[in-house]
């Protein structure tokens, strides 16, 4: 549909790849809401799953109590809702990345605080 | 010498009709359609604008006495409460936030909306209805100003109130308030009615006041009582006229039913998306509880809009496209919101904390079903945290959904472990939701919705990303927030220092004995 105007209604999108430096990348640790929300970063697409792993998803998540006890074999990941199985040294954009793509973990056995997702 | 004849005084319908459609013309050398451009855009099919009537009759002389009355009764309970130190006698400190968030919330929404009402009216074809939105304006305006005049006494002996217009433009985490505000300021004069007063007024407003008023006098805040009482008047008005509105643009033409329908479904939802807000100033920040916001949902909306939209029905009015989804969503949404609030705590112009032991045996007793499960863990693992001296923050910047601008919180219906995600592509570009209302409101204007400057995509665009430790709290201080004095924990904060001083909150405790 398009907007009901007294004239001409045309916008481009305010925040097209174009306006960032590095594309933005949402990033969630699923059942894991003591970070309340999904996070977004400007990142290379260059960025290695291996870097994202060691640096990247440390400093975001490392706090919690459950990182240290995630069996990095296990994690899976998913693009959006669709899984996939990353390579650790290929980049966010060999794995299809782009421009406002959510990645989203999520670690069987390690479901938050006491369980509760948080 | 001519007897001089007593004029008669009008009877109310005659004095109405005098004030209202008799002060309308005709225009004569330009036509409607351009002394109206608003009027016809929308789509409503409108026969005839003499249908419409304020229920109430009100009239801009008797408008202008009753708000006097309001006014002069009001301000000497505010003034006594100011001269007698009145800011000691609240039940806590952490009471105060609560102001806090109303004067960072709702105040300037209000400033927003009586620009809308206030173009509105001046663009509305209707007589009647052009002096009842004129009337909201001038009341929208008020209320504003009521709320700053009421917690004017609290900015002088507390942090976080002292450029609020500022950082309800700018601040991250007020974005949902301006953009709901600018969202209907921009639509047109019909939407906006439907909005606001109906939307947000008829179906919501409710719960607002509950805290606002009753919250507040249980606290011993009478400072804000009677503002909030005043305002409560009106908007017992606006929730009538919404309604009014609505019927009369159903009776006027069947085809206009899609259209309220739509517009309905859209407010609702985004009104609901504003009841995190309220719902945490309900169940975490009044010290002294009153009732939870369940049991206000029950009561105050609930009950009533099932029964209000029943007696729509027979107009083609259904209620709106996220009715069962909001209701289901009423164990969670404080819970959900003080969570968010707490972990960027050390990024909100207020304070945050976990609440006291029983005070949490409380959200226990009212949340049965949830907040043991999935609540009171998160509470009690930051209590600990805190008590080590390692209080949670949480710097990173959250992901915010393109329509409500809430940062993604929100959980499935159903479903508190996961939360909820939708996207949709347009012109090539992905735009994320946090629910399926978000999204189809998003569906129906994507040119409106594409222009939405997310502070976090706003915050990026200007900051480094890894130059900066904690990019949302230096786009706080970067807008004159006293980040040290006005963010973070409760219990280390300078309100809370003084407030012991000075021997707070002593009368309440030992009326309580």
């Amino acid at each position: 549909m398009s907007v009901a105007a007294i004239g001409n209604y045309h916008h481009a999108s305010h925040d097209s790849a174009a306006r960032f430096s590095d594309p933005l990348l949402y990033v969630a640790w699923d059942e894991h809401m003591m970070f309340a929300a999904p996070v977004v970063l400007a990142l290379s697409p260059d960025t290695t799953f291996e870097h994202l792993k060691a640096k990247v998803l440390h400093k975001l998540y490392g706090e919690h109590p459950d990182f240290k006890l995630i069996d990095w074999a296990r994690v899976q990941w998913f693009r959006g809702d669709v899984m996939f199985t990353p390579k650790m040294d290929k980049s966010l954009a060999d794995h299809g990345f782009g421009h406002k793509s959510v990645l989203r973990f999520r670690t069987p056995g390690l479901e938050g605080l006491r369980g509760s997702c948080g | 010498m001519d007897k001089r004849v007593e004029k008669k005084k009008l009877d109310i319908a005659s004095r109405y009709a005098a004030m209202s459609h008799d002060l309308h013309w005709d225009t004569t050398y330009q036509t409607a359609d351009k002394v109206y451009p608003f009027a016809r855009y929308e789509g409503l099919q409108i026969h005839d604008w003499k249908k419409w009537e304020d229920p109430f009759h009100m009239t801009l002389d008797v408008w202008w006495r009753q708000q006097g009355e309001k006014e002069r009764r009001l301000y000497a309970v505010m003034d006594a409460f100011a001269q007698n130190n009145g800011q000691i006698g609240v039940s806590d400190a952490r009471y105060i936030n609560a102001v806090k968030l109303v004067l960072q919330v709702f105040s300037p929404l209000k400033y927003t909306l009586h620009r809308a009402f206030a173009h509105a009216a001046r663009n509305m074809p209707g007589d009647a209805m052009r002096i009842a939105t004129l009337l909201q304006a001038s009341e929208e305006l008020r209320h504003s100003q009521l709320e700053v005049h009421a917690a004017s006494v609290y900015n002088k002996y507390f942090n976080g109130m002292h450029d609020t217009p500022r950082w309800h433009e700018q601040a991250w985490y007020l974005a949902p308030a301006k953009s709901f505000a600018e969202d209907a300021a921009t639509a047109g004069p019909f939407e906006l009615l439907v909005a606001i007063s109906f939307g947000f007024d008829s179906l919501l407003s409710d719960t607002l006041f509950v805290p606002a008023m009753s919250g507040a006098a249980h606290n011993g805040d009478l400072s804000m009582v009677p503002a909030s009482f005043s305002s409560q008047a009106d908007t017992a008005r606006h929730k009538a006229l919404g309604i009014a509105t609505v019927k009369f643009l159903l009776q006027q033409d069947p085809a206009n039913a899609a259209i309220v329908q739509r517009w309905v479904d859209k407010w609702f939802w985004r009104s609901f998306r504003l009841m995190p807000l309220v719902a945490m100033l309900q169940d975490y920040m009044l010290p002294k509880r009153i009732s939870s916001f369940k049991e206000a949902w029950n009561e105050f909306v609930e009950s009533p809009v099932t029964e209000l939209f029943a007696e729509l029905a027979p107009y083609g009015l259904q209620l709106p496209a996220g009715w069962q989804q909001a209701c289901d969503a009423k164990d969670h949404l404080s819970h959900q919101a003080w969570n968010m609030f707490y972990g960027y705590g050390q990024a909100v112009a207020f304070h945050t904390w976990v609440p006291e032991p029983d005070e949490l045996n409380w959200l226990d007793r009212k949340y049965p079903d949830s907040f043991d499960r999935w609540y009171r863990p998160r509470l009690a693992y930051y209590a600990q945290r805190e008590a080590t001296g390692h209080r949670y923050y949480n710097r990173a910047l959250p992901m915010q959904c393109q329509v409500c601008q809430q940062p993604m919180m929100f959980t499935e219906q159903g479903a508190p472990r996961w939360i909820a995600y939708r996207n949709t592509q347009h012109a090539g570009e992905a735009f994320h939701f946090c629910s399926d209302h978000c999204e189809h409101i998003f569906a129906h204007e994507p040119e409106k919705y594409v222009q939405a400057k997310l502070p976090s995509h706003e915050i990026l665009h200007a900051q480094r990303a890894d130059s900066v430790a904690d990019p949302l709290q230096a786009s706080l201080a970067a807008i004159g927030v006293d980040t040290a004095r006005d963010t973070g924990e409760f219990k280390h904060s300078e309100d809370a220092q003084n407030f012991e001083t000075w021997g707070g909150g002593q009368d309440m405790k030992e009326a309580q004995l």
